[in-house]
């Protein structure tokens, strides 16, 4: 789960972490008041959107007068940012958050992650603040440190200064880092993290350390244990479909094509995905119903996949193992009952109770294409759907 | 010969007394596996369906003797499950549980460090060797005994290449689901180096996910090390980037772990990678006759 900048810097400066002084608003005569409210310029204005890359498409900007920061804060409000984060079709702004603006001397990069490599919390950082992290460690991967934290002993003060002095941090700089990336860890591992991102990490020209962007990803897998976090979720931020489909414990994710995929374990899924591209084909959705879904789970997932209208033909591809095939075969008949499917569906059912599901489906008085194995399946709902356009 | 499982392991189970768990348990005792109790705090001394409950993983070891256990607790306990299983001397722990936190398995993993038990998931079918014991939540029918090792991240994938082989009239040594989250017990490298070991299995087919490097790890021990012929594929070559894939591991970050990169690597390593999910075992039949 992500979340907006603002909640970000809420929850860093909840663990003693310094961020700029700056508020949320809603309208441009909000902005300009907290401007005021927060003392002297200059005021950054910056568009609440959860794609990085704002500032290049105009959703960062540094007002001199609370005018300005009306002005600005206004031009933002229901503009479409459309950054590489946001594909295409871009997001439309509607929460602004107002900042106290600093005077920058230089800017680093800092992110805490779990690595796979070593199953531990790892600290990334580098000098080359500011910039898109992916292109220095394309380009400039020495640049890049790591430091990989004991979960039993935590974020320790020597590593946090041996960071601190790769940095290139003076003796009075590394004195305020080291509580910095201590706080910072305590946060990732008591919030459940899955990514927390503070880019850039500014040395004021006052010499003093502070956050100027943070970008918080949760865990989704901890989010039971953590109902304050879940509160944070901006329901404008996601795709409808995928919350319809999280509502229901489905894993859904919207794609380009019009072959609709319904299909038990994410493995599978994403191997139907490629299959039906093989065939020469485009899927429309990654849908994995989970290996224990019920026939109201499954029902469901057929509603999700039929109200795409970009769908024109629908492939099942299960292999049951937990889940049995007979769950499926009966979803599927209940969903097309309820919506009616007028589009090809070709149907492929390997595994748990396989026989009882193929004679549920046959019986079913429904337009069923069966297929005998991934190949055949997705070859079938290719043509089927290249016939219909 | 096998690895990891055989005819003689004696399996408990965490969780028996949940739905899932009880399914699982009778179907793994059907197909032959030593199932000699389960786990439940509170439910000591009573059984279920003929299978004897206890208090605690030591109580059952102590009454049973099991070397094995498998995990169907929800994912708030699955943590400590696997930790419970490792201090009562479990030797190999599979825990089949989807859905935990990242961070609990970073706390596991350190915490069995120093420890002689090997974990096998979580977020797995499970472990199977054909014919002897089945250890998890796949449809025994699909196996057949033979000299193919299998291992794979995710689960139905793994049964479609099971399928496909057995199909084919060529059994399988021991099919491995190592599961699909970032964190987990066994790798591909480790399930490939006992395959090279094990003289029962004469070739693997080893079945990737986009994401992390995990594939190209075991791809340069295959290089390196291995004798014996491997056959590849790798999910998700169609998956956007940055997109979660219902894996909490298949993600494609940086430009990293993308498919192309990992079929390329795989190719170099003399691996002979499928294209297509459905010619997963025709990839091993071109390398290697049974």
């Amino acid at each position: 789960m992500n979340i907006h900048e603002y909640q970000a810097k809420a929850i860093l400066r909840h663990f003693g972490v310094p961020v700029p002084e700056g508020h949320v608003v809603y309208n441009g005569i909000s902005a300009r008041d907290w401007a005021r409210r927060l003392g002297d310029g200059p005021w950054a204005v910056k568009a609440q959107i959860h794609a990085g890359g704002r500032g290049k498409g105009g959703g960062v900007k540094i007002a001199k007068t609370a005018d300005e920061v009306q002005k600005y804060a206004r031009e933002m409000f229901g503009m479409t940012l459309i950054t590489h984060q946001t594909g295409p079709e871009g997001k439309v702004v509607k929460r602004v958050l107002i900042e106290k603006g600093c005077n920058i001397a230089d800017e680093f990069y800092l992110s805490f992650l779990v690595d796979r490599a070593t199953s531990k919390v790892t600290l990334m950082a580098s000098a080359e603040g500011g910039m898109d992290i992916e292109e220095v460690a394309a380009k400039t991967p020495e640049k890049i440190f790591f430091e990989a934290i004991d979960p039993l002993a935590g974020m320790t003060g020597f590593q946090a200064r041996k960071v601190a002095f790769k940095l290139g941090f003076s003796l009075h700089q590394v004195k305020q880092a080291v509580p910095i990336l201590q706080n910072l860890y305590k946060a990732f591992v008591e919030a459940d993290c899955a990514l927390l991102e503070v880019n850039p990490l500014v040395l004021t020209k006052e010499g003093t350390l502070i956050c100027l962007d943070a970008k918080i990803n949760f865990d989704d897998n901890a989010l039971f244990r953590h109902v304050r976090i879940r509160d944070l979720r901006d329901y404008d931020e996601e795709d409808p479909m995928e919350m319809e489909a999280g509502q229901y414990d489905l894993s859904y994710i919207a794609l380009d094509g019009n072959i609709g995929c319904m299909v038990n374990g994410a493995g599978l899924a994403m191997a139907t995905m490629d299959i039906i591209k093989h065939s020469g084909g485009e899927p429309a959705n990654f849908l994995d119903v989970g290996g224990g879904a019920t026939i109201e789970r499954v029902t469901e997932a057929f509603k999700i996949i039929l109200s795409d209208k970009k769908v024109k033909g629908i492939l099942v591809n299960i292999f049951g193992g937990i889940m049995k095939c007979d769950v499926i075969a009966t979803g599927v008949i209940e969903a097309a009952k309820q919506v009616g499917v007028k589009v090809p569906l070709v149907v492929r059912l390997e595994g748990t109770n396989v026989a009882l599901g193929k004679q549920l489906l046959a019986e079913s008085g429904l337009n069923i294409i069966a297929a005998d194995g991934m190949a055949d399946a997705a070859e079938k709902i290719v043509k089927a759907v290249k016939a219909v356009a | 010969m096998s690895i990891l499982i055989d005819k003689n392991t004696k399996v408990i189970t965490q969780g028996i007394t949940g739905a899932t768990g009880l399914f699982h348990a009778q179907g793994s005792r059907e197909y032959g596996s030593q199932m000699v109790g389960g786990v439940t705090p509170g439910k000591g001394g009573t059984s279920i369906d003929g299978f004897p409950i206890f208090d605690t993983v030591a109580d059952s070891v102590a009454a049973t003797g099991a070397t094995a256990s498998v995990i169907y607790v929800p994912p708030i306990g699955a943590a400590d499950a696997i930790m419970e299983a490792v201090e009562a001397g479990i030797e190999l722990v599979i825990c089949i549980t989807e859905g935990v936190p990242v961070l609990d398995m970073v706390r596991v993993k350190h915490y069995m460090e120093c420890k002689n038990a090997r974990l096998v998931g979580p977020n797995c079918p499970g472990v199977i060797t054909p014919g002897e014991c089945k250890i998890g939540i796949m449809p025994g029918y699909i196996h057949k005994k033979g000299p193919v090792g299998v291992v794979s991240r995710s689960g139905t994938l793994t049964y479609e290449a099971v399928w496909q082989l057995t199909t084919r009239d060529i059994g399988q040594s021991t099919c491995v689901g190592i599961g699909g989250d970032p964190v987990n017990g066994t790798s591909h490298l480790d399930v490939l180096k006992m395959f090279e070991a094990d003289p029962e299995t004469k070739a693997v087919i080893m079945i990737g996910e986009i994401g992390g490097d995990a594939e190209e790890q075991a791809a340069a021990y295959v290089r390196d090390h291995m004798t014996k012929p491997v056959a590849a594929f790798i999910a998700g070559a169609t998956a956007p980037a940055g997109k979660r894939m219902g894996h909490a591991g298949a993600i494609i970050s940086g430009g990293k772990g993308d498919a192309g990169s990992k079929k390329t690597f795989l190719r170099e390593c003399g691996i002979s990678v499928a294209d297509s999910p459905a010619e997963m075992a025709e990839a091993l039949l071109k390398i290697w006759k049974p």
